[in-house]
C-alpha cells in the first residue's frame, strides 16, 4: 500500500497537471478568503495563494523548477495579458487627450519618485546592490517589472514578490495618504494608485470611483512603459 | 475569438523579435502592447471580440502573478537577510510615491483648468 502511494506520488510529481491544478486551487482559496472576510486589502488573493503554495512546496520538498513545469502554463499568459493592456489604454484615448499635460507631468515625476525612493531607502537601510536593482521596478505591473529586473541584473522572482507587496501596500495605505495630503481630485487619486501600485492599486481605485479607476489603469500602463524605457538607461548611467 | 487571440500573440511575437534584434531594453510584450495600441488607434475601431479576449485575460490577471510570486521560495535567504531594506523601500517608498503623484496631478489639473475654460466657453 505504502509503495503504491509512493509510486503514485512519483508519477504525479513529475506531471505538470498536479502543480497547475494546485495553483488554480490555491488562488481560488485566496479569492474565497478575500470575499469571506470582507474584502480586506490585506487578504489579497495573490498573497494567500503564494503563501499556501510556498508552504506546500516546502512540506513536500518540491523544487521550484518542478513546480514551474506545471505553473508555466499560467505564467505564459502574462505576456498576452500585457499586450492586451493596449485595449483599456485605447478606451481612454479621449480622456488622455483632454488632460494630456497633467498626466504627463505627474507620470514622469511619480515614476522617478517611485524608482529613486525604492533604491534610496533600500540603500540607506543597508541593502546590497542586487537588492537595489531588484527593488527599482517595484511599482510597475509584474510582467514588465520582471522583464526590467532581468535586464538590469536584479532577481526577477524577488521583484515579482516586491511588486505584489507594493500593490497590496498601496491598496492598504493609499486612501489614508491621499486624504492626509488633501488630494480629493479623482483623476489625481487614480494617477497616484496607478503609478505607485499598478494592477492591485487599480483594482482598489476602481472600487472607489470609476474616474479614479480609469486613470489608475492608464497610469499603470504608461508607468510600465516609461519605467521600461527609463530604468535601464538610468542604471547604465550609474554603472 | 481565436483570430483575436492570435492577433494578441502575433503582436507579442513581433515585440519579442524587435527586442531581440534591436537589443532594446524593453520587454517584448511591452512593444507588443504599443504595436496593438497603434493598430487600434489607426483603425479607429475596437473589435468586440478583442475586448472579450482582453476582458478574460484581465479578469484573472492576479492569478497570472502567482507562479512568479512562488519564485520567492528560491530567494528566501536573501529576503530574510534583507527584510529591513525590503520593508522600508516597499512601505515608505510606496507612501511617498502615492503622495507626490497625487499632489502633482492635482496641482497640474488646477493650473490647466482655467485655460480649458477659455478655449471651450
Amino acid at each position: 500500500m505504502n509503495g503504491d502511494i509512493t509510486q503514485l506520488w512519483v508519477y504525479l510529481s513529475t506531471s505538470p497537471l498536479l502543480w497547475l491544478t494546485v495553483t488554480l486551487l490555491a488562488y481560488q482559496l485566496g479569492v474565497w478568503v478575500f470575499q469571506r472576510f470582507g474584502f480586506s486589502p490585506i487578504l489579497n488573493p495573490v498573497l494567500t495563494a503564494v503563501l499556501v503554495l510556498v508552504i506546500l512546496l516546502k512540506l513536500t520538498g518540491t523544487e521550484y523548477q518542478a513546480y514551474f513545469k506545471g505553473a508555466q502554463f499560467i505564467h505564459f499568459l502574462l505576456g498576452p495579458a500585457t499586450v492586451a493592456l493596449a485595449i483599456p489604454l485605447y478606451r481612454e484615448v479621449a480622456t488622455i487627450r483632454k488632460t494630456f499635460v497633467p498626466i504627463l507631468i505627474s507620470l514622469v515625476v511619480g515614476s522617478l519618485v517611485a524608482m529613486v525612493s525604492a533604491v534610496g531607502i533600500a540603500w540607506c537601510l543597508g541593502g546590497e546592490r542586487v537588492l537595489l536593482l531588484t527593488l527599482a521596478p517595484k511599482s510597475v505591473t509584474t510582467p514588465i517589472a520582471m522583464g526590467i529586473s532581468e535586464q538590469i541584473g536584479g532577481l526577477p522572482a524577488l521583484t515579482a514578490v516586491a511588486v505584489v507587496l507594493t500593490g497590496i501596500t498601496g491598496a492598504v495605505i493609499g486612501d489614508l495618504v491621499l486624504n492626509w495630503m488633501r488630494v480629493h481630485d479623482q483623476t489625481a487619486r487614480g494617477m497616484a494608485f496607478g503609478v505607485a501600485s499598478h494592477g492591485i492599486g487599480t483594482a482598489h481605485a476602481m472600487q472607489k470611483s470609476r474616474v479614479s479607476g480609469a486613470f489608475s489603469a492608464l497610469a499603470m500602463a504608461l508607468n510600465g512603459l516609461l519605467t521600461a524605457l527609463l530604468l535601464p538607461v538610468l542604471v547604465s548611467l550609474l554603472r | 475569438m481565436l483570430g483575436n487571440l492570435t492577433l494578441i500573440l502575433l503582436c507579442q511575437l513581433i515585440g519579442e523579435i524587435i527586442t531581440k534584434v534591436t537589443k532594446l531594453p524593453v520587454p517584448g510584450p511591452v512593444i507588443g502592447m504599443v504595436i496593438l495600441f497603434c493598430g487600434l488607434f489607426l483603425s479607429k475601431k475596437m473589435p468586440a471580440e478583442l475586448e472579450s479576449v482582453a476582458g478574460f485575460l484581465h479578469r484573472y490577471l492576479p492569478l497570472l502573478f502567482v507562479p512568479a510570486g512562488v519564485g520567492v521560495i528560491t530567494n528566501l535567504d536573501l529576503m530574510l537577510r534583507s527584510w529591513a531594506p525590503l520593508a522600508g523601500a516597499i512601505i515608505i517608498g510606496t507612501a511617498i510615491t502615492i503622495a507626490v503623484t497625487g499632489l502633482v496631478m492635482q496641482m497640474a489639473n488646477r493650473r490647466q483648468k482655467p485655460d480649458q475654460q477659455e478655449l471651450q466657453p
